[in-house]
């Protein structure tokens, strides 16, 4: 008993650490959060949070008070070149949206399926974990505003990391620059595609890429979406190194596109959705224009032209019918009945492929006449790769139905006809 | 006869009144996890350990150092993603260490406190680095550069929270 007095403060001290010890040991073993952990974890939470969100709360006041109100000093001349930029910005999103069009209907083409950020929510950030070794954020959400574990985090700049593990009112945010962090990412010119990691030292690393490929320091880094948190396409950051690492793979170091040392506000990307891609209806004669080039090149036999002219305009007009009734142009009324009849005959549900598919090959039917009347008229013959094998067949069918001579057809313009059929 | 290195008066033992100790733990919480957002260099500090060394060194009881480490250490883990004790374990060390050492030496002048702060961030960092890397598998970056200027850089800070910390302790 005497032993136990005289040394009662070892054995408490032992016993103290070898409880943490065991506790740490089963915490290890364990991937998920067990339930003990976790009480000590919204303990912990919910009795220091409240406090950052009230720091928060006054500063961010302050500030607003301070910026809005009292200091408005080169507001004006900000306010100017904030007007030119959208100016100049206006311009590039007519080009982009241009282009953007055009992708659009290259996967509608493809049968691309696409995944999109529908839904984003605004989040603060209200402090961090306070260790270097955790490089992570708290915000000012939780499972009330309908955060989930896994969902994305990003910034107008780029990825931040994902939710790891949400409470009442706040998240904590794991950051990408976590060494136990991984991101599916993807060069943007060599697209070689990686693991980004955090290191120890808080620098972010593209792992995985192999030794014998050459990384362009300078390179943007997107995300893959293969990791089913971060949507494909976002913006991680760019190389600042890439070195031969010790073993198979380039040691490649990535500056992250967010500053994530200096976070306040965030979006909590809180849906995305997958759908497949759509043509824009504006832009569905590109559409056609594209498909009529990967139809198959019909060689001009003389004997056979007049028929094949004929036949074209009819089937390009009962299958513009086909697609949206009602929209025949000048350029099909020519060969009026046949027009009518396709568009009462078909139902509105026939597959838009079809139509879409078919419309170009009587233009092309048309060609020889056509392209002579209409020079802008696109018809170059190329090998058919990716038109449906369905869509091939009606077009054929329906040109063999139509009994009209070519003179009737091509004398009107047919080319507005198809660049009017939206599919 | 034991020896001590006290100032030659008698061993003064300090308490802390339950809520200034509540304020002072939850505020070092809260600025810890607070400051590093808007001023990132904060990040080399360290308040929760420093405020458990402030209340070792002032109580003078190694089991009440080792629990009041203890419970400063796991709420410490709590906030991060890591596993609940790694924070808990060098914090229940450092405690006990400083409060039994707190006996033994006068811990009342700066420089005193000074050195005893390097100390136990030394202690700290190497038994965190112990159980990070060979209990639960992380990787560490040791730096014996960034370890100087950061035991450097809390000891200050400590003889400054120090000194405070007298201002609401009160003599038993």
């Amino acid at each position: 008993m005497d032993v136990l007095g005289r040394y009662r403060n070892l054995i408490v001290l032992v016993g103290v650490l070898f409880a943490q010890l065991l506790g740490l040991a089963v915490q290890v073993r364990r991937t998920s959060d067990s339930e003990s952990t976790r009480l000590i974890r919204v303990w912990a939470v919910g009795a220091v949070t409240p406090f950052e969100k009230a720091l928060v709360w006054t500063q961010t006041s302050t500030g607003t008070l301070w910026h809005n109100y009292f200091y408005l000093r080169g507001v004006r001349a900000e306010n100017r070149s904030l007007k030119a930029q959208i100016e100049q910005m206006r311009l590039e999103q007519v080009r982009m949206s241009q282009d953007a069009d055009q992708g659009r209907r290259l996967q509608a083409l493809l049968g691309f399926k696409e995944q999109f950020i529908s839904q984003t929510m605004g989040a603060q950030v209200i402090g961090g974990s306070g260790s270097e070794l955790s490089r992570s954020i708290y915000i000012d959400k939780g499972y009330n505003d309908g955060i989930k574990t896994d969902m994305a985090v990003i910034t107008g700049d780029g990825i931040v990391g994902k939710v790891l593990r949400v409470y009442r009112s706040t998240s904590l945010v794991l950051l990408i620059d976590d060494q136990t962090s991984g991101v599916g990412a993807i060069l943007d010119k060599t697209r070689l595609q990686g693991i980004l990691r955090g290191t120890p030292s808080g620098e972010v690393v593209l792992e995985k890429v192999m030794s014998d490929e050459t990384v362009p320091v300078g390179e943007m880094v997107l995300t893959s979406g293969g990791d089913g948190i971060f949507p494909k396409g976002l913006l991680v950051g760019r190389v600042t190194k890439a070195t031969p690492g010790s073993e198979l793979f380039l040691n490649i170091r990535v500056r992250p596109a967010a500053n994530l040392s200096k976070l306040e506000e965030v979006l909590v990307v809180t849906k995305m959705d997958e759908r497949q891609a759509e043509p824009d209806q504006t832009g569905a004669s590109r559409a056609v224009d594209i498909l009529a080039q990967r139809l198959p090149g019909v060689p001009s036999r003389p004997a056979e032209n007049a028929a094949a002219g004929t036949a074209a305009p009819g089937a390009a007009a009962a299958l513009t019918g086909t697609t949206k009734a009602g929209t025949t142009t000048a350029g099909t009324t020519t060969t009026g009945a046949q027009t009518t009849s396709g568009s009462d005959s078909k139902p509105r549900s026939a597959p838009p492929q079809a139509s879409a598919a078919v419309d170009p090959l009587a233009a092309r039917k048309t060609a020889p006449a056509a392209s002579s009347a209409e020079p802008g008229s696109e018809s170059v013959p190329k090998p058919s790769s990716g038109l449906p094998p369905a869509a091939r067949t009606s077009a054929t069918d329906a040109a063999k139905v139509s009994p009209k001579p070519v003179k009737a057809v091509v004398a009107p313009k047919p080319q507005p006809a198809t660049e009017d059929s939206p599919h | 006869m034991a020896i001590t290195y006290t100032s030659g008066e008698q061993v003064e033992v300090y308490r802390f009144s339950w809520p200034a100790a509540l304020a002072i733990l939850l505020g070092a919480l809260v600025l810890q996890a607070f400051l590093p957002i808007w001023l990132p260099f904060v990040r080399i500090f360290d308040l929760p350990l420093l405020i458990t060394i402030g209340f070792a060194t002032a109580r003078r009881n190694p089991l009440a150092g080792l629990l009041t480490g203890g419970f400063i250490g796991i709420l410490q883990d709590a906030l991060t993603h890591q596993p609940i004790g790694l924070y808990g374990i060098s914090l229940t060390v450092v405690g006990f260490g400083a409060s039994s050492l707190g006996i033994k030496l006068d811990v009342e002048n700066a420089g005193a406190r000074f050195l005893l702060t390097i100390f136990f961030y030394a202690v700290h960092e190497v038994v965190y680095f112990m159980i990070a890397r060979g209990l639960v598998g992380l990787r560490m970056a040791w730096s014996w550069p960034h370890e100087f200027l950061s035991g450097a850089a809390n000891a200050a800070l400590g003889v400054l929270i120090f000194m405070l910390l007298d201002r609401v302790k009160q003599r038993t």
